[in-house]
């Protein structure tokens, strides 16, 4: 566990000196956080905003609460729509911490005498994944909790508050959040082991996003409803999804297959 | 201290070490040469147990390679083929983080030590990335030797730095010889190998000889001495080559270039029957062949 722990910091005392890694663990929280609070401000400030109810999926109806009006119904679902904002962030810091570490280190050839020391292949890839996840998770949660504390500043309806952040965007962030995280820093890994430029790197590594963005389109466009019992399934796909990626990972980690596979 | 035996290394159908058997003797300065893609740097990664062998078994300091690698990787310290430093991290924390991945006890005191003994203290908090090509390979050898191995793998250690920088480097090698420690040094610098192992190995894919760098001269090209005259004539040459222990004798400018086993013993006997012929003798010295002319001539014929 300590060798982890040196890893981790080594890892931040080096990844966090580059703009790029800066800018995607600082900024993009950020914006993805003013996004919904913005949405929010400006429907909320619509005042007696029409009941547009019609205007939602059949399948969402059924999960605002019987005490909200038609407006603050259609509200919650339009806020919804840009909660997914925030799974976007436990794959995007990832993959680029990740990209500019692995390849980083790959490009300056310190990974062979980091090899040389008695650290376990395991303990690595553990500190490099774990450098990798937790900003992603920390700025994740704290993004939801800036929008949370935002929402609960702006709206007074404490029932409107409950349907935006209900069970399934909890379980989203809190779980499903982190084992996409872990699933960003591997592709991350597999990635890396065969490109020799983080920029390239990170950009394919991105391309883990692209089924978040699915969602949020198909959402969007009525096609599907992100509900508790998908959340679940979700959780449920990514942790085999993970230990699949896991094992090919761990693979590909390997002493020698790094030193003489890695081009 | 280091045992190799069949010791072998393939690539899918390339190999790049083969059937190697070498012992290395605690407190040797060894030297192994070979052109570039010879396998040094496959065989050093096998023995500080960053690959694994095909086939065929090396004991490192005890520990056997494959069964006993975190063993090998606590009592070895690996200089790479290149430098592999944090550019963006101080001189001081690069080595912190090695120093704590190796367990060292006294951090502080490890790191101190040995980046005052090479030179680096002054510039400790600066970033690697400011620093010479020089710096770098002094600070890569202060992180191999934090953790105070009993076993050194040099990699190259001198390549592409500039005399004054290499000369440092060697006299620092020197430094940890005369400390006991066993050094495995891979080297394109024959002098450097001259200078400072006690044997060396050349190899080019498999073993070609392992001796002293003297022994090698001798079996290669005899030992020469030159006997400079003030005047030297032609029926001299028959006179020293009628000595049952000389091999070959020759006059080229003015001089005898004689050919024998062992000067130490039959010198005397050479100066005595020149004496004799009324020859002056201003000087004499022995020929010696640079370790370049034996190791060309070794990987040549190879």
């Amino acid at each position: 566990m300590n060798k982890v722990c040196i890893m981790v910091r080594k890892e931040w005392a080096e990844v966090f000196k580059n703009r790029m890694v800066l800018f995607t663990v600082a900024f993009l929280p950020l914006i993805m956080t003013v996004i919904p609070l913005g949405i929010l401000f400006a429907l909320r400030s619509e005042g007696g905003m029409a009941d547009l109810t019609t205007e939602m999926p059949d399948a969402f109806s059924a999960y605002c609460p019987s005490g909200l009006s038609g407006g603050d119904c259609f509200q919650v679902f339009m806020v919804s729509q840009f909660m997914m904002m925030f799974m976007i962030l436990p794959l995007a810091i990832p993959a680029t911490i990740a990209a500019y570490s692995i390849v980083g280190e790959k490009t300056t050839r310190s990974l062979e005498p980091l090899l040389a020391t008695p650290i376990t292949t395991l303990e690595l890839l553990a500190g490099k994944s774990l450098a990798a996840v937790l900003p992603a998770v920390v700025a994740t949660y704290a993004a939801f909790g800036l929008f949370a504390l935002g929402a609960w500043l702006l709206v007074p309806n404490r029932l409107f508050i409950s349907a935006v952040l209900d069970a399934r965007w909890l379980l989203a962030i809190f779980l499903v959040g982190p084992l996409m995280a872990f699933m960003a820093v591997l592709i991350s890994v597999m990635v890396s082991s065969r490109v020799n430029d983080p920029r390239v790197a990170e950009q394919l590594s991105m391309v883990v996003i692209l089924p978040v963005l699915g969602f949020f389109f198909a959402q969007f466009a009525g096609l599907v409803v992100i509900n508790r019992q998908l959340v679940l399934v979700a959780a449920v796909l990514l942790i085999i999804v993970d230990a699949i990626l896991l094992y090919f990972a761990e693979r590909l980690f390997q002493r020698e297959t790094i030193l003489t596979r890695w081009k | 201290m280091i045992i190799t035996e069949n010791l072998t290394k393939k690539f899918d159908q390339i190999t790049a070490v083969e059937a190697l058997s070498i012992q290395v003797n605690e407190g040797e300065v060894f030297g192994f040469l070979g052109p570039n893609g010879a396998g040094k740097t496959t065989t050093v990664r096998m023995l500080s147990s960053l690959i694994a062998p095909t086939s065929g078994r090396a004991v490192v300091n005890g520990f056997e390679i494959g069964k006993d690698d975190q063993n090998i990787r606590r009592c070895v310290g690996v200089l790479t083929e290149s430098p592999g430093l944090y550019d963006n991290l101080s001189a001081e924390y690069n080595l912190r983080i090695f120093a704590a991945l190796y367990d060292v006890e006294d951090i502080d005191g490890q790191v101190e030590k040995y980046l005052r003994m090479l030179g680096l203290w002054e510039r400790r908090f600066d970033h690697v990335g400011t620093f010479s090509k020089g710096m770098r390979q002094k600070l890569a050898i202060a992180r191999a030797l934090l953790h105070e191995p009993k076993i050194l793998f040099l990699d190259e250690p001198t390549a592409g730095l500039d005399p004054e920088a290499a000369r440092l480097v060697r006299d620092f090698i020197a430094i940890l010889s005369q400390e006991g420690r066993t050094i495995f040094m891979c080297t394109h610098n024959l002098d450097e190998a001259d200078r400072l192992c006690e044997r060396i190995a050349v190899f080019k894919t498999r073993l070609l000889v392992v001796d002293t760098p003297g022994n090698l001269r001798r079996q290669l090209y005899g030992r020469k001495v030159v006997f400079h005259l003030r005047e030297a004539a032609q029926t001299l040459v028959d006179e020293v080559r009628a000595f049952p222990f000389v091999h070959h004798v020759e006059l080229i400018d003015g001089k005898l270039v004689v050919t024998l086993d062992e000067p130490e013993v039959h010198n005397p006997e050479i100066i005595r029957k020149l004496v004799n012929q009324g020859v002056d003798i201003q000087f004499v010295g022995e020929l010696r062949r640079s370790l370049e002319d034996v190791y060309l001539q070794l990987v040549r014929n190879a």
